[in-house]
């Protein structure tokens, strides 16, 4: 069973209705290739991509960095142009809006920045920050917009105190609070959070982690959380998707990805990570090479170059995402995958 | 409820209030650890009061000329002598001060927002916007601002309004320019992809969020520029296309003395120290305005 | 000097002893490190662990005495073999940087000059210690380590400018530039957290073969308590300007001593259950704009008792290579620290 059709499938009996379905996208960015040269080169950053949320989800997408998961969490609010395929909102397209229909995504689908230090303008207090939502959205006035300002700001642990300070008397994790608070105060469905925790460090990335969670129940919202961190990623999310050059490679339940990981590369992620326990024996598979760049890339699996198990046939045909193993919500694009 | 929000406001009020003298003390402190900064500001400060309060402290009536007092060396009666009319050159310099202080300012205020709008467009949208305005702002700079200057009041005619016009089209293209680079660097941060990706339209994103990064910088250069327009409108003063005789400006005065520099040094010697002071205060005062307006500062 | 006229048979390498950096900035004096001890032995790896601000890498800057104003070393001694780095003379300390101490920072790609060619970077680290080589020989032996670094084409890639590189091989030429004098010791100050895993993975084994190879010793930077567990022999935790606790790494990770050290390893999310909250240490890093006259964590700790804020707490030794300074442990033997190092008999 492909992907595409069980996604179609899940909409007309599932339990829970689907919010964000993302089909077939591709994201191109066109380069120049070297100076002088007028010849444009292709990046695909965002090669046919499939996916969908349910509401209530919290949707981890892994991958290394260049893999496209940022690029397409930032195709979802709208930041990177759609080369191709269709992203649905509820049912209805928000690809290419613009004009009123723009704004009204804005209040839907809201993103948090990786970097804390330049996602907040240093020369703006917190409440103009934090109330720019409202101002833009003509949905509070004068000081009701400090007071539900303060409101959020209130919930995300900060006080009166902080109300009209700017960015740059806050440290990393505070700063990524206050983004949050910036996303929150438009009440959204969608969060897309672009590796929220990633520059701060663990104890910090904890409470923010947690604040994610109870933050999540209380307004009842849907995350894509994007990370490089299996362990966040593991701890946060119910369902997650291997991104590995552009391409989704594996996409499951959390627990089934992490349990039994079908995709040699998703094996190969799950061994890197370093155990702080210094008795777990190290069996790492270690890679040949680097990731190959999403400038051009060749036909046939994406993985297939660094691939420890690579047929030839991985070279000429790309494999398709679909079903393999015991868990019904499992799908993996490999044409020999791990399955047990 | 209502109360609730009622001491809210109070507070609030008074949170703002601190928040800005936290600004003001950190912005302050930053100012004083910068000793040229200092002697820069004080020039300036001094330079004002003296604009302002010319007639107080001019001795003398800076028009009236009294021809059997002509050249006279600078004594307890003449501060710094008389001229070849036999004008007291003290209060000339004086009055001067506002002349000169009005020229830069009005320079300051029509160059600036000009090269600014020009260079956040430019910036901003990129593409054939950015080729148009910066191919128009290359041909302004291919000339020497002096030279350009003198071309444009040529044309325009003498006087002090047409100096001013002259001195501000010269100058627009390097703000033009500063602002541009500027958009470029901030366009693309994360702080503009929030608000982008919130609906701001991009006027609103362009005044609001863009402008604001791209001022600091502008004043910046500007405070260094203002010794370039002080000079420039003494050159135009000079070469008698900027302000007329018998008008107390600086320029023009040095280039009245210049048929007595070997004999009457202070003729023309006076009002080039007043040039030359104001245009150190402005340079001075610009390097510290950098450090005061980086926020960066602010961290440590 | 002290130890100019007592032999040098300890097989430590690198001792520092109460060092105190100061920081001269707006708000007033960050008090930055509040008297550090440790020590660190031949062909060991010691890994410095903490958190943003707590004063790793001033600790490892200051090995190098590469503090720049507004900060400012106050006191303390860093004997480095049988030599106190902060008494010798500006020439002594620039041959022991890059010649017997390299360092290896965390940005690879903003650590090496952007218009050299990287083959040439290399030859240039050789050839500032070591004045009889020509060029060419040293862009030989250049390619060497870079073979040596398994880096495919050493011949091509050394012609090339560092933009050209991807991050991974950035950091190998990083880390074979830093190797190629054989330095005695190494600091890498988070060397892999810009880093994918899979390429964290390939330049960890990397610099475990080579630090093997080279028989240097490693002070080790990272915020990454995984990467700490895999590759050092002994751990420093750091919190606010202290080192808080200190041992083998088996007996700090596995069996924490200090509150702030347990709080830390189980923050980490990697093996916590989906369905409880994370635990989070409560509150923030207290600021370092005070004197240190008190424990620092007292404020954020569970087990908090009167005295931790009235009192610095001392190091208390639990094991052989295990100590902490937590009042906690009162009634152990107070150590010694590095503090009488120079006494110690051999």
């Amino acid at each position: 069973m492909r992907y595409n059709n069980h996604v179609n499938r899940k909409t007309n009996q599932s339990h829970n209705p689907i919010l964000l379905t993302v089909e077939d996208l591709h994201v191109y960015f066109s380069i120049r290739e070297g100076w002088l040269s007028r010849q444009r080169a292709t990046v695909k950053a965002v090669n046919g991509v499939n996916l969908s949320l349910q509401q209530g989800d919290v949707f981890g997408l892994v991958g290394e960095s260049g893999c496209g998961k940022t690029t397409l969490g930032r195709a979802i609010v709208g930041l990177s142009p759609v080369s191709h395929g269709q992203i649905l909102l509820k049912g209805r397209s928000i690809v290419g809006l613009t004009g009123q229909d723009a704004h009204e995504r804005a209040r839907q689908v809201q993103l948090i920045f990786q970097d804390p230090y330049s996602s907040l303008h240093p020369r703006k207090t917190v409440c103009d920050l934090v109330g720019v939502g409202l101002k833009l959205h003509g949905l509070a006035n004068g000081y009701e917009i400090d007071e539900q300002v303060l409101a959020m700001l209130k919930r995300v642990g900060f006080n009166i105190d902080h109300l009209y300070r700017y960015a740059h008397e806050f440290s990393g994790g505070q700063r990524q609070r206050i983004s949050l608070a910036r996303a929150l105060i438009l009440r959204p469905k969608l969060l897309i959070l672009d590796e929220p925790t990633s520059a701060l460090d663990v104890s910090v990335q904890a409470q923010i982690l947690n604040l994610l969670k109870e933050i999540r129940q209380e307004f009842n919202l849907t995350f894509l959380f994007i990370s490089h961190d299996l362990g966040v990623i593991r701890y946060m999310s119910n369902r997650i998707g291997v991104m590995y050059l552009g391409h989704l490679v594996e996409t499951g339940a959390t627990s089934d990805v992490f349990e039994h990981p079908q995709h040699p590369y998703t094996q190969v992620l799950l061994s890197s990570l370093p155990s702080i326990d210094p008795d777990t024996p190290s069996n790492r598979t270690l890679l040949e090479g680097d990731p190959p760049t999403p400038i051009d890339p060749p036909p046939g699996c994406p993985f297939a170059q660094r691939c420890p198990g690579v047929k030839p046939i991985c070279r000429e045909q790309a494999p398709e995402l679909i079903h393999h193993g015991n868990s019904p919500d499992h799908f993996t694009a490999c044409h020999f995958p791990h399955v047990d | 409820m209502n109360t609730e929000t009622q001491i809210d406001k109070r507070l609030a009020r008074n949170q703002r209030w601190k928040a800005r003298q936290r600004y003001f003390k950190d912005s302050y402190t930053l100012w004083r650890r910068n000793h040229l900064m200092v002697v820069g500001t004080t020039i300036i400060i001094l330079l004002l009061l003296i604009a302002l309060s010319a007639p107080l402290l001019a001795t003398h009536n800076p028009l009236d000329q009294i021809l059997s007092d002509r050249l006279l060396p600078p004594t307890w009666e003449h501060f710094f002598g008389t001229d070849s009319l036999g004008r007291d050159i003290f209060s000339r310099v004086v009055h001067g001060a506002r002349v000169t202080l009005t020229i830069a300012l009005l320079v300051a205020l029509i160059s600036t927002p000009v090269g600014l709008i020009i260079g956040v467009l430019a910036g901003y949208f990129g593409g054939a916007v950015d080729e148009i305005l910066m191919r128009l702002s290359d041909v302004f700079l291919a000339f020497p601002k002096l030279i350009l200057a003198i071309a444009f009041a040529a044309a325009l005619g003498p006087g002090v309004e047409n100096a001013i016009i002259a001195i501000a089209v010269a100058n627009w293209p390097s703000y033009a320019r500063l602002a541009r680079a500027e958009t470029l660097a901030v366009r693309d941060n994360d702080y503009i992809q929030v608000i982008r990706s919130m609906g701001a339209s991009n006027l609103r994103i362009m005044v609001g969020h863009i402008t604001p990064m791209c001022l600091s910088s502008i004043i910046v250069r500007l405070s260094l520029d203002m010794g370039t327009i002080i000079l420039t409108a003494a050159g135009l003063g000079f070469l008698g296309l900027g302000a007329q005789p018998p008008t107390p400006e600086w320029g023009l005065m040095v280039s009245d003395g210049r048929l007595y520099l070997v004999d009457q040094w202070w003729v023309s010697t006076l009002p080039g120290f007043a040039i030359l002071i104001v245009v150190m205060g402005f340079n001075l005062m610009g390097d510290g305005i950098r450090d005061i307006l980086d926020p960066h500062q602010r961290q440590s | 000097m002290l130890l100019k006229d007592t032999p040098v048979t300890t097989d430590k390498l690198l001792s520092v002893q109460d060092l105190r950096v100061h920081f001269h900035t707006l708000r007033g004096i960050v008090h930055a490190l509040e008297g550090v001890s440790f020590h660190l032995n031949r062909q060991e790896t010691l890994g410095l662990a903490g958190e943003t601000g707590c004063g790793k890498s001033v600790t490892a800057r200051s090995v190098l005495r590469l503090i720049d104003p507004p900060g400012r070393i106050v006191s303390g001694r860093i004997i480095f073999e049988d030599r106190d780095i902060l008494t010798l003379d500006d020439t002594a300390v620039r041959a022991i940087r890059g010649g017997e101490i390299s360092m290896i920072m965390q940005e690879p790609k903003m650590s090496l000059n952007p218009v050299i060619r990287v083959g040439d970077q290399v030859a240039e680290a050789l050839l500032i210690h070591d004045t009889s080589l020509n060029r060419s020989s040293a862009r030989t032996q250049a390619e060497e380590m870079l073979t040596q670094m398994g880096i495919p084409e050493a011949h091509r890639t050394s012609r090339r400018y560092p933009h050209e590189l991807s991050g991974g091989m950035a950091q190998r030429i990083m880390i074979a530039m830093m190797l190629v004098t054989r330095p005695k010791l190494l600091i890498a100050d988070e060397p892999t957290s810009a880093l994918d895993v899979t390429i964290q993975a390939q330049i960890l084994a990397l610099m475990d073969k080579l630090v093997q190879d080279i028989r240097t010793s490693v002070l080790m930077i990272t915020h990454d308590l995984g990467v700490m567990a895999e590759t050092c022999d002994r751990v420093a935790v750091m919190y606010a300007g202290n080192i808080v606790e200190m041992g083998a790494v088996r007996s700090v990770l596995k069996d924490p001593q200090h509150p702030y050290t347990q709080g830390l390893l189980k923050t980490v999310p990697d093996k916590a259950n989906p369905d409880h909250p994370l635990y989070a240490i409560k509150g923030n890093v207290p600021s370092l704009l005070q004197p240190q006259n008190h424990c620092r964590f007292s404020d954020r700790c569970e087990y908090a008792m009167a005295r931790c804020s009235r009192e610095i707490p001392p190091v208390y030794q639990m094991t052989d290579d295990h100590e902490a300074a937590c009042f906690l442990h009162d009634g152990q033997s107070i150590s010694s620290g590095g503090k009488q190092v120079d006494l110690m008999n051999p």
